[in-house]
């Protein structure tokens, strides 16, 4: 159980049977007065925002998640399919659920699936991903117009900033936090 | 952020520190007031039911130096200030260290409004000293510390800030909700604010009003939102104090909470207090406002998540 000054930036908790996660927290204390904990808690199964004051008496169950690794195998439709590494079972989140995160997944890629009473609820990918570009302008040599960047569009779909020296079938990092190009990978 | 290079980005806020204390100490010393160090550890913190002292040992460390302090002033010490560094669990945030420093200063033949004018004439003296020039500029607003302050009433703020009057407030245990969220973020702008009168319960060791014995004498001073100081008539009626410390031990009880022992020796010194006033003011957050520094980390070298 975790009391209201447990409450920190990340920290999933139970409310209304329902799992949240603390998205933003703010410690008030007026005067010689009682503690408040002012919440912004996303509920992890809708996605919606709501704003909360917790007081000190106030008391939390942990949100009953679970982290497993998985291996992402395909994408059938709007359903990504995802093997348990451990008891090999298979399980599917919906594009929704997969969000922003599908611009980077690759077919045998590890990553962490949240599950929230054995339902898969949201991924986490690897910080770093490796990707085949596949459509990128030839560089113009003293392009100076576009700030030195170009698009390219990689295996995935995702289309990228890039410096103009990466070509056609290279393959680059990305940083799947922030969606940016890294490096230019050597193989 | 590597710590050297973090520290090297609070060096003018630390210089800050140091300007405010220097001329803290100056403006005291100009009046007449005797600087004293009490000790830091101590057998008995006050009882009151919203500050968690930390352990130390069998004693505890304290949360603020205001017994030892009282039992000076008790002992014929008219005029005493201290700067020292306080301990209360629980309590991080953006204004908000476990370990801070609180600078106390007691005045007999003194009541709560006279040391309102003494804090205008502290805020005063220390701009001049740190080159603001009697106003500071925080969080994108100037405030003027020219006086009078603005004095509001608790009353006064309820009626003209909060969603729901004061008696609600306090029927249905929301006064310090209201207060933080609804009414604080808007005081102190553009001149200081002094709140003052507050409902009894929440003046625990402060005088009660002889013209409103509902209320208590104590204020609090609010510049650009921010809250940075108690202060209030010295209560000096010791079954009264015996009294209201054993409510606030109630009020731990049923949350659960270990009682405090009572402070023998202060509640023994009561009777031969001075009519007096006394003031906590929090060093850390006048650093914050001079600094324009919106979380307290920017303002101390250390703090505990980066010791």
């Amino acid at each position: 159980m975790y009391n209201a000054s447990d409450l920190r930036k990340n920290l999933r908790i139970m409310l209304d049977d329902e799992p949240y996660i603390v998205v933003d927290f703010q410690f008030v204390k007026p005067g010689k007065g009682q503690s408040l904990y002012r919440c912004r808690l996303r509920n992890m199964l809708s996605g919606n925002q709501m704003d909360r004051t917790f007081r000190e008496v106030d008391t939390f169950q942990p949100a009953d998640t679970q982290e497993k690794n998985m291996q992402y195998l395909y994408r059938e439709g709007d359903a990504y399919h995802f093997m348990d590494n451990e008891s090999f079972e298979q399980i599917a989140l919906t594009e929704e659920q997969i969000g922003e995160a599908k611009n980077f997944l690759i077919e045998n890629m590890e990553c962490k699936v949240l599950l929230f009473r054995d339902r898969p609820i949201d991924i986490t990918l690897p910080n770093f991903v490796d990707v085949v570009v596949t459509e990128a302008p030839p560089w113009i040599k003293g392009d100076t117009v576009s700030g030195n960047y170009k698009p390219v569009i990689v295996e995935t779909g995702y289309k990228v900033s890039v410096p103009p020296f990466i070509e056609q079938g290279q393959k680059i990092r990305i940083d799947t936090r922030t969606g940016e190009y890294l490096t230019r990978v050597k193989e | 952020m590597s710590a050297d290079r973090k520290l090297e980005a609070r060096r003018r806020a630390l210089e800050t520190r140091a300007d405010i204390l220097h001329a803290t100490r100056a403006f005291f010393l100009s009046r007449d007031y005797l600087e004293v160090e009490t000790p830091c550890r101590i057998p008995a913190p006050l009882p009151e039911s919203h500050i968690d002292a930390v352990p130390s040992g069998t004693w505890w460390l304290q949360p603020s130096p205001e017994l030892c302090m009282k039992r000076m002033l008790a002992a014929g010490f008219r005029r005493i200030f201290q700067i020292s560094r306080c301990w209360r669990g629980r309590e991080r945030g953006a204004r908000h260290l476990p370990e801070f420093t609180l600078l106390e200063w007691y005045r007999a033949g003194c009541d709560y409004r006279g040391l309102m004018t003494e804090c205008e004439d502290l805020f005063l003296y220390v701009s001049g000293a740190v080159g603001t020039g009697g106003k500071l500029h925080y969080r994108g607003r100037d405030v003027n510390l020219a006086a009078p302050w603005e004095r509001l009433t608790v009353g006064q703020a309820f009626e003209r800030y909060a969603s729901i009057p004061l008696e609600r407030a306090l029927k249905e245990d929301r006064f310090e909700e209201i207060l933080a969220l609804e009414i604080e973020p808007r005081l102190g702008n553009p001149t200081p604010t002094l709140l003052h009168d507050y409902p009894l319960a929440f003046g625990s060791l402060a005088r009660r009003s002889k013209a409103r014995p509902d209320l208590a004498e104590r204020f609090e001073i609010y510049i650009g939102g921010l809250e940075l100081a108690n202060g209030f008539s010295e209560l000096t009626d010791a079954e009264e104090q015996r009294r209201r410390f054993e409510r606030e031990n109630e009020i731990r009880a049923k949350r659960g909470q270990p009682s405090w022992p009572m402070p023998g020796k202060f509640l023994e010194a009561i009777p031969r207090m001075p009519e007096s006033a006394g003031i906590a003011l929090g060093v850390d957050r006048m650093v914050m406002l001079f600094a324009d520094a919106s979380s307290i980390d920017e303002v101390v070298a250390f703090t505990p998540e980066e010791l």
